[in-house]
This record gives structure tokens, sequence and C-alpha cells, in this order.
């Protein structure tokens, strides 16, 4: 009984390396199917964390009515635009209720090169958190103090070349190329944030007032004809703004979030949202949940399919191995070892499979690392895979066993069959 | 390492007595023996034309099948009553089996060819390393069929011809000193000179370890280096009813 055991695998792995091309291509095509299968786990959670980490301190988004997922997608990710403004004396309201330790305004809707330009206050440099708390920091200059003064990104100050005291032009409107530009009123290039890999580094900060300054002779998204107003002239006007895109809030304490949100959606003089940042995360995953799960289906059935090719393998190779099967009855094997021999081949494909896949996926990601984090923003973290990741990895070596039952079965009636004779 | 021949006793190590064996299924081919005994140590040729009944026949003897009828007695042991799993294990520890040819699995050496019968009998894998190693028992039986050990061991069996590929087929049904060699055409791709030294070293061999040595041939000219001569047709009946 012992001998049989000692036996079948020393023979599979002997037999495997007697067809060692087809052996290896079916472990490779096992491999890509569990690397992909494992990718695309590692982008969803890598994409959801980068999403996650993209807003962090926040307890309320204050923006016009509309659904949360917007609100959070125009205010934070700069993705789509606000249908609405909040008036200046809404934002006033909101700001000195008693539960709101510090707020920040938001005003979106101008362009810079194809990058979004945001008008804020110098709070938000320091109220502004990303990945668990962290704040941002300037890598050369300092927050805007002057009328005239941006803050860009990293990601703007590396794509269009940028050093602190250069002058830029501010584009009204949102395209890559831009009409109507505020030429009469440029902007100096006054501080470069650190890279964050969250949209802040793909935005050009001005103060509110900045934003107010480039329209002041604007009427209806073009300049007013015969008027122009100098940059001089506009340091002297009143430049407090009328409206704002939305508003971050911070709150003394997190058990006030719950009233001051109904507060604001039912706020009278005007239609307004306020949403928490993570529970508007958990409902985009509730939307994009469906896209994420058609393309684990998509993978799971390529790596089906590479198992399906194993199978497919190991069957054409039987007939010629029929004789292979009549020697090791003819020397006592029984035709449960030769079941047991073909079914150890393809559950040794299948972990051969599983671990070069694993491999390779630790050694793309180690490699792709830099540049997907350069190029989406994407942190992909090189993790040991989760516990669910181990489970699917030992679901397909099960399954990969399971399968080879097959012409494991188809074998073992074969030399049932066959008895002495053999066949070739 | 040699077996003395077998003590006085039951003479003969296997014995048929009304065998009757039909195929499963639509091959609707059955084989019927009357009698048929093969005494301990001897050198028995069965002659048959190919249709007779030869494969079902050595299937039978080996145990690979069991006879729907009849008593099949191998060293005593009555193999119709055993179970399937009792049967392979009895062919592991007590037949050494050469085929017509093809012999050898692909993969592994020669001397993992040889000494694979050890990895499912016990007994043989005793017998075989009671003088040394298993090993050293491959290579001297190697090396006694005419063939140079020490060159073979390692090679691949696809490399060899297919004389040399029927010696380590004979080494391996020899090793462990099995009390029946069962051949089932093991020279047919010989020329005749080869045939009669291939014969001369096996029976030298089974000689040395006591084995019985059944073979099926077409080729009765064989017959003069046999204790005894038989034809199948006289001792097994073959049928193969039109019926499906």
């Amino acid at each position: 009984m012992s001998v049989h055991r000692h036996i079948v695998p020393r023979l599979a792995m002997q037999s495997l390396g007697n067809r060692a091309l087809t052996a290896s291509l079916t472990v490779l095509a096992i491999a890509f199917s569990v690397m992909l299968l494992l990718g695309v786990e590692k982008v969803r959670t890598g994409a959801r964390q980068s999403f996650a980490d993209t807003i962090s301190g926040t307890d309320l988004i204050v923006g016009a009515r509309s659904g949360g997922i917007q609100l959070l997608l125009y205010s934070v990710f700069r993705i789509g635009n606000a249908t609405n403004n909040v008036t200046w004396q809404s934002y006033d309201n909101i700001a000195k209720r008693p539960e709101v330790a510090w707020i920040v305004p938001l005003s979106l809707g101008d362009s810079h090169h194809g990058f979004r330009v945001l008008g804020t206050t110098p709070e938000y440099f320091q109220r502004y958190k990303y990945r668990h708390g962290q704040s941002l920091a300037f890598a050369d200059g300092v927050p805007f103090n002057d009328l005239f003064d941006a803050v860009i990104g990293a990601d703007v100050a590396k794509t269009l070349g940028y050093k602190v005291g250069d002058p830029i032009v501010v584009a009204h409107g949102l395209g890559s190329v831009a009409f109507v530009e505020h030429e009469d009123k440029p902007f100096r290039v006054a501080g470069i944030l650190e890279k964050t890999g969250t949209p802040v580094d793909r935005t050009v900060h001005v103060s509110l007032e900045g934003i107010e300054a480039i329209h002041v002779d604007w009427q209806g998204g073009m300049p007013a004809p015969g008027q122009t107003i100098g940059a001089d002239e506009v340091r002297q006007m009143d430049l407090k703004p009328k409206a704002i895109t939305a508003a971050l809030v911070g709150l003394k304490s997190k058990l006030a979030t719950f009233k001051l949100q109904r507060a604001i959606n039912e706020y009278r003089q005007e239609p307004l949202s306020a949403i928490m940042p993570g529970a508007a995360l958990q409902e985009l995953w509730g939307l994009v949940g469906t896209a994420e799960t058609a393309l684990a289906v998509v993978s799971a059935m390529v790596v089906a399919t590479a198992l399906l090719g194993m199978v497919t393998m190991i069957l054409t190779t039987l007939n010629e191995r029929r004789r292979e099967m009549a020697i090791l009855r003819s020397v006592g094997a029984r035709p449960s070892t030769i079941l047991g021999l073909l079914a150890t081949e393809a559950g040794l494909l299948t972990l051969a499979g599983v671990t070069l896949g694993v491999v390779m996926l630790y050694a793309a990601l180690a490699l792709l690392r830099p540049w997907v984090d350069a190029t989406y923003g994407l942190d992909l973290s090189i993790d040991p895979p989760t516990q669910r990741e181990w489970l699917m990895l030992a679901g397909i070596v099960a399954a990969g066993f399971l399968a080879g039952l097959l012409p494991a079965l188809r074998a073992y009636r074969m030399s049932l069959a066959d008895g002495m004779t053999v066949r070739t | 390492m040699q077996r003395h021949a077998p003590a006085p006793g039951p003479a003969d190590i296997v014995r048929m007595q009304d065998v009757h064996f039909c195929w499963p299924g639509a091959r609707s081919f059955s084989l019927s023996v009357d009698a048929f005994t093969l005494p301990a140590g001897a050198k028995v040729l069965l002659v048959g034309a190919s249709g007779t009944g030869k494969s079902t026949f050595l299937s039978l003897l080996c145990g690979i099948v069991a006879p729907s009828s009849g008593t099949l007695e191998v060293m005593g042991t009555d193999l119709a009553r055993l179970s399937h799993s009792t049967r392979d294990r009895f062919r592991a520890e007590h037949f050494g089996i050469i085929f017509q040819m093809f012999n050898l699995l692909p993969y592994g050496s020669v001397l993992d060819n040889v000494m694979l019968p050890l990895s499912f009998s016990l007994t043989r894998a005793e017998r075989a390393a009671k003088n040394g190693t298993a090993e050293d028992e491959a290579r001297r039986l190697l090396d006694s069929l005419g063939l140079d050990a020490a060159l073979l061991s390692g090679y691949s069996t696809a490399a060899l011809s297919v004389g040399q590929q029927q010696r380590v087929a004979a080494a391996r049904a020899l090793i462990g000193a099995p009390e029946v060699i069962v051949a089932d055409e093991p020279t047919s791709a010989l020329d005749r000179n080869r045939q009669l030294a291939f014969l001369d070293l096996l029976f030298a061999e089974a000689e040395k370890a006591g084995s019985a040595v059944i073979m099926v041939s077409h080729e009765e000219e064989l017959g003069s280096r046999f204790d005894k001569v038989l034809r199948l047709d006289e001792i097994a009946r073959a049928e193969r009813s039109a019926a499906a």
C-alpha cells in the first residue's frame, strides 16, 4: 500500500518532464490566467484604496443639491461639473453654525492647459488631508498670499515645466485648448506642492478673490465688449465672492455630523446637499460594483479556459499513453493508481501554474508600480496575498485537480478494458 | 541471491480448471480453458495464431481480468476469489511480464524501468536487496542479460535499440525473482539468432531465480529450447459470438 503512494508523484513528475514543452506551455497558460485574476483583484483594491485615500479628515462636503456621488466626484475628484453654485450667503450661514470647526470653500470652473483651477482659501492647505490624515506639503514656495498668486500640484509643475515665479494664464472653461483666455490678468506661481497621488497633483490653486478678479469684466461667459479692466484696477475693487461651488466642512464633534447634514439638506433659502465622504464612497462602490463583478467573472473565465486547455492536453496524450498504462498495470499498478497518476499530473500542472502566476504578478507589480503611480495616481501595494486571495488560489488548484479527474477516469476505464492488450 | 528450486509439494505453480471468461460489453469474445497446469520452474511455450485468445489467456493468467467461472490457482491461491486490488497486488508480487515491444516507460532511465516493479511489491523489493542494494541487483541483471549496465543505466530508454529494450524488459520481469515470468511474443521483433540468444539469457536468469517461464509465440520453431510446447487451441476454446 505504502509503496503505491510513493511512486505516483514520482511517476507523475517524470511523465510531465517527458512532455516538458506541452507541460510548460500549459503551466504558462494557467500562470497568465492566475496573474490576470489576481492582478484585477489588486488593481480593484488599489483603486478603492486610492479613492478612499483621496480625502480624509473632512466630515461633510456641501454643494448645490445633487446626488451624493456627483457632489463627491466634482468637489474632490474633479470629475464632472457642479449643477449649480452655492451662494456666499449660504456659505456664510453654514460657517457661522456652532458645530462647525472649520470650513474651506471650493470654487471650480476654470482651467489651465487642461488642469482644473480651484479657487479656495489658504486654510485649504492645512485642512485638506489625504491618505490617513497626511497634510499637503510644499516642494517649493509658499501658499498664495497675493491676489494673483497660484499654487500648483506636482503633476502640473512636472507636465508644464513650471517653477516658482513663472507667470501663468488661466482660461475660462475646462477645455485643454481654451479659446478665451484671461490674458490680461496673468498669475504667478507662488508654490509647488509635493506629489500626493490624488487629484490635488493635477490642480492649480488660486485664492477665491483671484477667481473673482479674472471674471470682473466678464458677462455671460464672454468678455464684456468695450470695457476691460486692468490688473491694477482690479486690486482696488471689492472682490468678495458671490458664489462658490462647494465647501469642505470639519466639525467640532463627529456626533453632530448627522444633525448638521440634515440641517443643510433642509436649508430653506437654497437647495443644498451635504454628504459624508465615506458614505458617498460606499455609494460609489455600489455603483461600480457591477463593473467590478463583470471584470472578476471575465478573469475567472480565463482561468477556467486555461484549466480546460490543460484537460485537453492530458486527454490528447491519453491514447499514446495507453501502452504506458498497460506497462504500469503489468507491474502491479491498480487502475486506481493510474487514476491517481493522471489526477496528480493535473494537480501538479495547476500548482506550478498558480505558483508561477503569483511570482509573475509580484514581479510585474514591483516593476510597474512606480509607473502606474506616476501615470494613474494608483498606488498598488505589494502586500502578501490576502486570505481571500489565498482561498482563490487554493480553489484554482482544487479545480485543476478535479478537472484532471476527467481524463483520469477515462484512463481508468481504458486500462480496465484494455487488460493485457496493448493498443498503439 | 539465488532462490533454490521450490520445495517439493504442489509441483504446479498454475492450475486452471473449467475456466470461462467473457469480455464485458460489445466485444462478446469468450474463452474457455478446461485444464491447464504450469509446473514450478518449467519453461513452457504456448503456440497460437493471433485471434485465438492469446491476450485474453494471458490477462486471465496474470489476474488482470477474473474468470466468470472455474478455478484459476496460482501458488495455491484462487485468483477468481480475489478482489481487483488484491489481484493487482498478487500480480506485482508473483509475476514478471514482458510484452511484444515498447515495453518501457518513455520517461525514466533504464534503471528506473528495471526497478519499477519493486515500487509495487515489497517481497520483490526485499529479495532484490538481499545481497546489496536493489540498484546493484538491477545492474547485475542488465549485465548478465548482455547489456553494459555501466554505460546504459543512466540512459533514457528512447535511445535503446529494440533488442536492448527487450533485454531491459526481461531484467524488469526478473528483478526480485517472481515465481512466474510471462512473455508475450517477446522476440518477434528480433532476427532468429538474436531470438535464441535472448531466450538463452532469459532462461539462465529464470533458472537462477527459480522462476517458471510461460511464453506465447506463433513461432513453433523456438520450441526446442522449452521443456514443453502447447498449442493454445488445444487447451482453450475461443468463441466470438455474432450477436453484438
